[in-house]
């Protein structure tokens, strides 16, 4: 077993985990945040996206250990209770979601990407956009959401 | 024609209350199911497309510090029930299922042994010491020649890898037809193996108490009801004491409509051991061992006269249903054959369908199972149209079935009473200005030898069928409560259609009700009434007419206390936002709030014979078929150095009657549309000659992302169909235009170099092969 000591969502976590045990896994069963979602497991839907430091990571791809001393902000933390940041309400407004699942991954991925780049064009959104798969919006409402969120709409 | 106006809240882009639980982390999926002591399951599957089993060693699995127990046929099979689906059960011609594999195994995925452990982790690595010796066979994998095998069979049991056939035979009319045609056109088309692709896969927790009985399943399903009764006839337990549980539901296409193998497979692992049990697929199993699709081939004759008129078609289908079909695929030919017509007058038809079985993953449900007619015909009409000298866009004018026509009866004696296919073709022509593409395409070619393409399909889609009960009736239970808020009550399954918004909106418009006052209860069986799932572009139609039957009998008994209550008739009574007012007299009000306080709080004020309460159960049935239908135009350019394929337009008209949302509507037209694309441009599941899969990661099967997708254009054509609120469904019809409008673009720009295509997908090196 091993130590992982981890701000999540501004608040420490302190456990003994297996050292194989991934972050994903952690933050679903040991913080209780199952926002973070699995989709392949192998690094490529995006849908277990989380900020290490404010940057884009999957949390499949990393240990817990890994994050040790590191700040993790998951989907639940990116507004306040019971309201929604401003690429979720974009979301919400656009219709980029359907059946939800790999929506926390988006949000995630994109609140990351407009820190970055405030004001991106259209193929920059959705070469940021790439690195998340939906099966059921066919990226429409997505677009233009990031759009919103950016101010262009 | 017959337009709708919008309502108060029928027919408005109504934001989805499902959305900020979902945005903010808060969705309940059944991973998201925990409890203290809860088991985790692992399957060992077969490595082998075809293989005898010599032995299966668990003894190292067993004493693995961890492992609860490792599971064989041996443990498991002796005395489940049937695995086949109660909705279309069809035991004769379906495939031999059983728990887990016996003497062989069939498919490279097969389950041969269930490893449950204290945690995943733990499990895998048991899998890893269960050692299953395999003495292989010789694979069927070739759909096009498993029917001639007769050595090597999928299924020994049952003598042949023919798993259906059936046919309207040619005869002397179709020879008539043939020998006065001017110009007879074979063609022979294909579709490639591709998977449903949820972003959530399949999962269950299960949970059998011993003490009480009950076993609780929370699954990731569609079709609530119909898992109860599958899992109740597998695990034996009586079906009053098993509860299934769908929270969140992240996707299915199709997949989760009947309940799969796997499920089942855990449900009597959990019976056995008196424990909860929890499986969630990992990607490599959901994209080995869910279900397959789309493996199809259709031969097409279609006889027309000098000028294009269609006299007659043929078409001869023949599908690839895998090792163990799931649910009631692995034999759609018969539709295939039936809807080949489609939009067009075609007097003649004659149809022959097979369905094979082979050594591969089964096939199942996937966003219109038998869309081969479409793609089919619509590539047919193209390849009709060079036959004869005329452009695609011609010959399906001269073809296509006018509104003077209507009803018009198919000649399978099918009847289209509300249908537009000539105006949703000429309202996606003109939103590309097909003549000036024409131009455009002719011009870039002759001065740059660039290849431009157009494409177009058109469909007809029998939704929510009322022909194909259980599947046509869905139940809706409405309970006002003391408070005057309203609980809807059904038996759907939602898994991104947003029927949490879009059945209120039906609800609150119907009884007359604020929006916000009205929630929708689905995926439990214990709070809800028998139903026929979320599948089939239902439940607009048939779930939706449901909810408005029992809210216009609450709004009824409603509108008959206020009156005893207000001393008026119920004839001048209105309800509007909450309100009872009386007309002409906007001073006299009560409110609806005050009504159900009445009806439960109050009783010796309502009036003489009422029972207390505020509630009522309406079911309806849908009419045998409400054919909704839509026309697809894509325009494509292919770049001869990579061989490319750029969408620059896609252009979507279709007509789903009354849009309840047109957002969602919208939503769903471009997510079956973007999954057509991708079945047609990049997605391929592998298999080599032996039946290893090839394409288990999302590395090797590639869906489309954000990248590729061109923005979709929509017009809307919306006539009322004949059903209570004049919804046609359309959750389908996406997947089912775009197929062939993007292969009749790639085709149409092929043809400017000469190239001919038949076959998908239509990937970059397919595209250098063909070009000269």
């Amino acid at each position: 077993m091993s130590r992982v000591e981890v701000t999540v969502n501004g608040k420490p976590h302190d456990a003994e985990v297996e050292a194989r045990k991934t972050l994903a896994d952690f933050l679903r069963e040991d913080c209780g945040l199952t926002g973070t979602h699995l989709g392949c497991e192998h690094g490529v839907c995006g849908a277990c996206t989380v900020l290490l430091d404010g940057a884009a990571v999957r949390a499949c791809l990393l240990f817990a250990v890994q994050a040790t001393g590191h700040e993790v902000t998951t989907v639940e933390g990116l507004a306040p209770p019971g309201e929604l940041s401003p690429v979720q309400a974009a979301f919400r407004d656009c219709h980029g979601l359907q059946c939800g699942f790999c929506t926390p991954g988006l949000v995630v991925s994109v609140t990351a990407f407009l820190a970055e780049q405030p004001d991106p064009d259209d193929a920059a959104i959705r070469d940021a956009l790439s690195g998340n798969l939906c099966r059921c919006t066919g990226y429409q409402g997505i677009i233009r959401a990031v759009k919103q969120a950016a101010g262009q709409a | 024609m017959n337009t709708a106006p919008a309502g108060r809240f029928v027919g408005q882009s109504v934001k989805r209350r499902e959305d900020p639980r979902l945005l903010t982390g808060h969705g309940k999926y059944v991973d998201d199911v925990a409890f203290p002591g809860m088991l985790h399951a692992a399957f060992v599957r077969s490595h082998m497309a075809r293989a005898r089993i010599v032995s299966i060693d668990v003894d190292a699995a067993r004493a693995l510090p961890g492992v609860v127990a490792v599971l064989t046929a041996a443990d498991l099979n002796a005395g489940a029930g049937t695995m086949q689906p109660t909705m279309l059960l069809n035991d004769a011609a379906n495939a031999p299922l059983r728990p887990l594999a016996e003497a062989d195994v069939r498919f490279v995925g097969d389950a041969v042994a269930i490893v449950v452990a204290e945690n995943r982790y733990i499990a895998e690595d048991a899998c890893d010491l269960v050692d299953v010796d395999l003495d292989p066979l010789p694979a069927v994998i070739d759909f096009e020649t498993a029917a001639a095998d007769t050595e090597n069979l999928v299924h020994p049991e049952k003598g042949t890898n023919i798993a259906q056939q059936s046919a309207f035979p040619l005869d002397d009319a179709w020879e008539a037809v043939v020998a006065g045609a001017a110009h007879v056109v074979t063609e022979t088309f294909y579709q490639h193996r591709q998977t449903n692709v949820p972003m959530e896969t399949r999962g269950i927790v299960a949970d059998y108490d011993p003490g009480s009985g009950e076993l609780h399943l929370w699954m990731s399903t569609q079709n609530p009801h119909e898992a109860r009764a599958a899992m109740a006839r597998v695990t034996g337990v009586a079906e009053a004491q098993v509860r299934v549980t769908a929270g969140d539901v992240g996707g299915g296409f199709g997949q989760k409509f009947f309940t799969p193998h796997d499920e089942l497979v855990v449900a009597l692992a959990a019976r056995r051991l008196g424990r909860a049990i929890k499986w969630i697929e990992d990607r490599r199993e959901n994209l080995i061992a869910s279900n397959h699709a789309r493996v199809d081939r259709s031969t097409c004759t279609v006889a027309v006269d000098a000028d294009g008129h269609i006299l007659g078609g043929y078409i001869d289908n023949l599908e690839d249903c895998g090792a163990f079909p799931v649910g009631s695929t692995g034999g759609v030919g018969p539709f295939v054959g039936m809807l080949f017509p489609g939009p067009y007058r075609v007097p003649l038809l004659r149809w022959k369908s097979t369905a094979v079985w082979t050594n591969t993953c089964g096939r199942g449900a996937y966003r219109g199972p038998w869309m081969m007619e479409t793609v089919a015909r619509e590539q047919m009409m193209d390849a009709v149209a060079r036959a004869v000298g005329l452009d695609p866009l011609e010959l399906r004018r001269r073809n296509v079935i006018h509104a003077s026509e209507l009803p018009y009866t198919t000649a399978m004696g099918f009847e289209y009473d509300i249908v537009t296919p000539e105006e949703t073709l000429e309202q996606a022509v003109g939103l590309l200005d097909y003549e000036a593409f024409r131009s455009e395409q002719a011009r870039a070619f002759a001065e740059q030898g660039r290849l431009l393409g157009v494409g177009i399909s058109l469909y007809i889609e029998p939704s929510s069928m009322g022909s194909m009960e259980p599947l046509g009736t869905d139940t809706a239970i409405i309970r006002v409560d003391p408070t005057g808020k309203v609980v809807v009550s059904m038996g759907t399954g939602s898994h991104g259609q947003g029927l949490e918004t879009t059945m209120p909106q039906i609800v609150a418009e119907e009884l007359g009700v604020a929006l916000d006052d009205v929630v929708l209860v689905q995926g439990d069986t214990a709070s809800t009434p028998f139903g026929r799932g979320t599948g089939g572009s239902g439940s607009a139609v048939i779930g939706g007419g449901a909810c408005r039957d029992a809210a216009a009998q609450v709004r009824a008994k409603a509108l008959e206390i206020a009156a005893h209550l207000i001393e008026a008739a119920p004839a001048d009574l209105e309800l509007v936002e909450g309100v009872v007012s009386v007309r002409g007299t906007p001073t006299r009000t009560l409110p609806f709030a005050e009504i159900a306080r009445v009806a439960h709080l109050d009783t010796a004020r309502l009036p003489e014979g009422y029972e207390p309460g505020l509630e009522a159960t309406a079911s309806y049935t849908a009419p045998p078929f409400t054919w909704s239908n839509a026309c697809h135009v894509c325009a494509v350019e292919i770049e001869r150095d990579t061989g490319l394929v750029r969408i620059d337009r896609y252009i979507v008209s279709e007509d789903c009657g009354v849009m309840i949302n047109p957002m969602v509507v919208e939503g769903q037209i471009a997510g079956g549309v973007v999954q057509g694309i991708g079945g047609v441009l990049y997605e391929h599941f592998v298999y080599d000659d032996d039946g290893n899969p090839l394409t288990t990661t999302f590395l090797d099967y590639l869906i489309p992302t954000a990248t590729e997708v061109p923005d979709i254009e929509y017009g809307h054509v919306e006539t009322r169909s004949n059903t209570p609120g004049g919804h046609k469904g359309m959750g389908e019809g996406g997947a089912i235009g775009a197929p062939p409008a993007v292969f009749n673009a790639v085709a149409d720009a092929l043809a400017l170099v000469g190239a001919r295509v038949t076959r998908q997908p239509l990937g970059p090196s397919q595209i250098l092969a063909l070009l000269p």
